[in-house]
């Protein structure tokens, strides 16, 4: 841009840069108002709570956070439900998605249907029908007892199995989604080339489609740990109480003790996990699978 | 040979698929039996039918104060994070500008930052201010939880958009912004749809951020925690088949009106 302006002659070259100036102040005054918003009401309140978790001076929050057993425990179940949570959703979702990839457009019409229906529905109600399906009298319990399969009612509520259900139903399309997003932009014709010269099935998923999708299936990982992490409905409700998550204690501290230093703390540190994720996802494994595929 | 093998996979798929797919709309359709059911509490099946759910929501003024307020708060989110969402994608959109990524960057972050640290940060500051329990305030927080993706849906829309359309209005002497009004807005227009119809959502159903800075109102959703959380009347199952029946007909107009529902899903 500048060395075009700087070859013109001058007075045209004024005039170029003085409205490329003019529409650099236009964006500026466009971009201020959204800026102003997240300046004042997104980075200030949170560089105010974690000025709180430091305000005495010391790190004692900090220690508290992360030498007490209590809170380690939790730091420890709730990286390992969204763990199990990241694994089911992909395991469930990978086939979903190349079902709609790959479908007929009638087929992939009511597919999406069955997905965005939920992902739109709110969590709240969602939780609350999971509640109704997986009591001790709940429906599941009902139909599998009239059935004959059990003769004990199954424990699917107020524990680990009722979080991991209720959300891995919560986190299912956003899972989905980036998969299949990768999966339309597979070339057919490279899979036809593999068949045609003779590649047995699962050779062809395992190094030609499976590789192709990776992008998509790291993103899906990524996006449904990191929304993981920071639960708190779906626990808060369908734990019951005895499935302690990072965002359930972070509620409770501020909620009952009013103690802001240690939640701040508390924050940082859910914060910390959730932008290392993030970062390593980004910077080391995404330029290698790129390469990878290349 | 190769075919048979390759169709009985097919169809093993296409099974697993399908109990994925039940898995997924069982939780939404058991609540409309539910909501109809002629029981004094939670039982199924239900042994009759009966409206008393719902003449119950409709007849409760706490119910419904909480709904009109949720509607309230979701007009408002959606009306401010356009208001300021739109220009700022125009800006990002068209012109380098110092400072131009570290915008978008900053614009995107509410996404990854955990809603119940983003509550309680919000709560620690609205305190001070003293906007707790006001509506615009709930507002205001949703708006930033909203923005993010009405920023991305409307960035991408214009990036999409073919600028010399506009600088042809130009060039045929309409100004700037009539150009934008009558040349550029309306070819946006299913992005705009789809961004007004995500923000709306994202506020209406949300709980956490309600939580702490309504005060002693009450959001729907916040309402409907607290009920959850007391006793779990069959009232909640009408209110929430009553609310998917809401969303799938605004589904179905931002269908209509917005954005391919694929691009909803990018952008979420």
């Amino acid at each position: 841009m500048t060395e075009a302006v700087a070859t013109l002659p001058l007075a045209a070259g004024d005039r170029v840069r003085r409205r490329h100036a003019r529409s650099v102040l236009g964006a500026l005054a466009l971009s201020t108002p959204a800026l102003v918003l997240l300046l004042v009401f997104f980075a200030l309140p949170l560089l105010r709570l974690f000025w709180l978790s430091v305000d005495a001076g010391t790190f004692l929050p900090y220690e508290k956070a992360l030498t007490e057993r209590l809170y380690l425990t939790v730091f420890w179940e709730t990286f390992k439900i969204a763990a199990a949570v990241t694994v089911l959703t992909l395991l469930l979702g990978y086939p979903v998605a190349y079902f709609l990839a790959t479908t007929t457009r009638l087929w992939q019409f009511v597919g999406f249907a069955f997905v965005m229906l939920p992902f739109w529905t709110s969590i709240l109600v969602r939780t609350y029908a999971w509640m109704v399906l997986l009591g001790r009298n709940g429906v599941v319990n009902r139909t599998l007892l009239d059935l004959g399969l059990i003769t004990e009612p199954l424990p699917l509520l107020h524990n680990f199995t009722g979080v991991l259900i209720g959300m891995v139903h919560v986190l299912l399309p956003y899972m989905i989604f980036p998969i299949y997003n990768a999966m339309r932009k597979v070339d057919a014709d490279l899979v036809r080339a593999a068949e045609g010269l003779g590649a047995p099935g699962y050779a062809v998923f395992r190094r030609i489609y499976l590789p192709l999708t990776m992008e998509g299936v790291l993103a899906g990982t990524t996006l449904v740990f990191i929304l993981s992490l920071g639960f708190f409905i779906t626990p808060a409700l369908l734990g019951g109480g005895r499935v302690a998550m990072i965002a359930v204690i972070i509620e409770q501290q501020v909620r009952e003790f009013l103690n802001w230093g240690f939640a701040g703390a508390l924050s940082v540190v859910l914060l910390a996990s959730t932008l290392v994720v993030y970062g390593l996802v980004h910077r080391l494994l995404r330029p290698r699978f790129a390469e990878g595929v290349r | 040979m190769r075919r048979r093998r390759i169709s009985a996979g097919r169809i093993a798929l296409d099974l697993f698929v399908g109990l994925v797919f039940f898995f997924l709309v069982l939780p939404l359709l058991i609540v409309f039996p539910i909501s109809f059911s002629s029981a004094p509490y939670l039982q199924f099946p239900p042994p009759g039918f009966s409206w008393q759910w719902y003449e119950r929501y409709f007849g409760d003024p706490v119910w419904i104060d909480a709904t009109i307020l949720s509607l309230e708060v979701a007009a408002a989110t959606t009306v401010l994070s356009l208001a300021v969402g739109v220009p700022l994608a125009f800006a990002l959109t068209r012109v380098r500008f110092p400072g131009r990524e570290a915008i978008e960057k900053l614009s995107a972050t509410p996404i990854i930052v955990p809603t119940i640290i983003y509550s309680i940060a919000v709560y620690g500051l609205f305190a001070k201010l003293r906007l707790i329990g006001e509506w615009y305030g709930i507002a205001i927080a949703h708006t930033l939880h909203a923005l993010p993706f009405v920023v991305i849906v409307v960035t991408a829309g214009l990036r999409r958009f073919d600028i010399n359309q506009e600088l042809a209005a130009c060039g045929l002497g309409a100004s700037r912004l009539q150009a934008v009004r009558r040349v550029t807005l309306p070819q946006i227009k299913p992005s705009l749809v789809t961004a007004a119809f995500l923000a709306f959502i994202t506020s209406f159903d949300e709980l956490v951020i309600a939580m702490f800075l309504a005060g002693s109102n009450m959001t729907l959703p916040k309402k409907m925690f607290d009920n959850i959380r007391m006793e779990i009347d069959p009232t909640i199952a009408a209110i929430s088949a009553l609310q998917i029946v809401f969303v799938s007909v605004l589904l179905v107009l931002a269908g209509r009106f917005g954005e391919d529902q694929r691009g909803i899903a990018n952008a979420r």
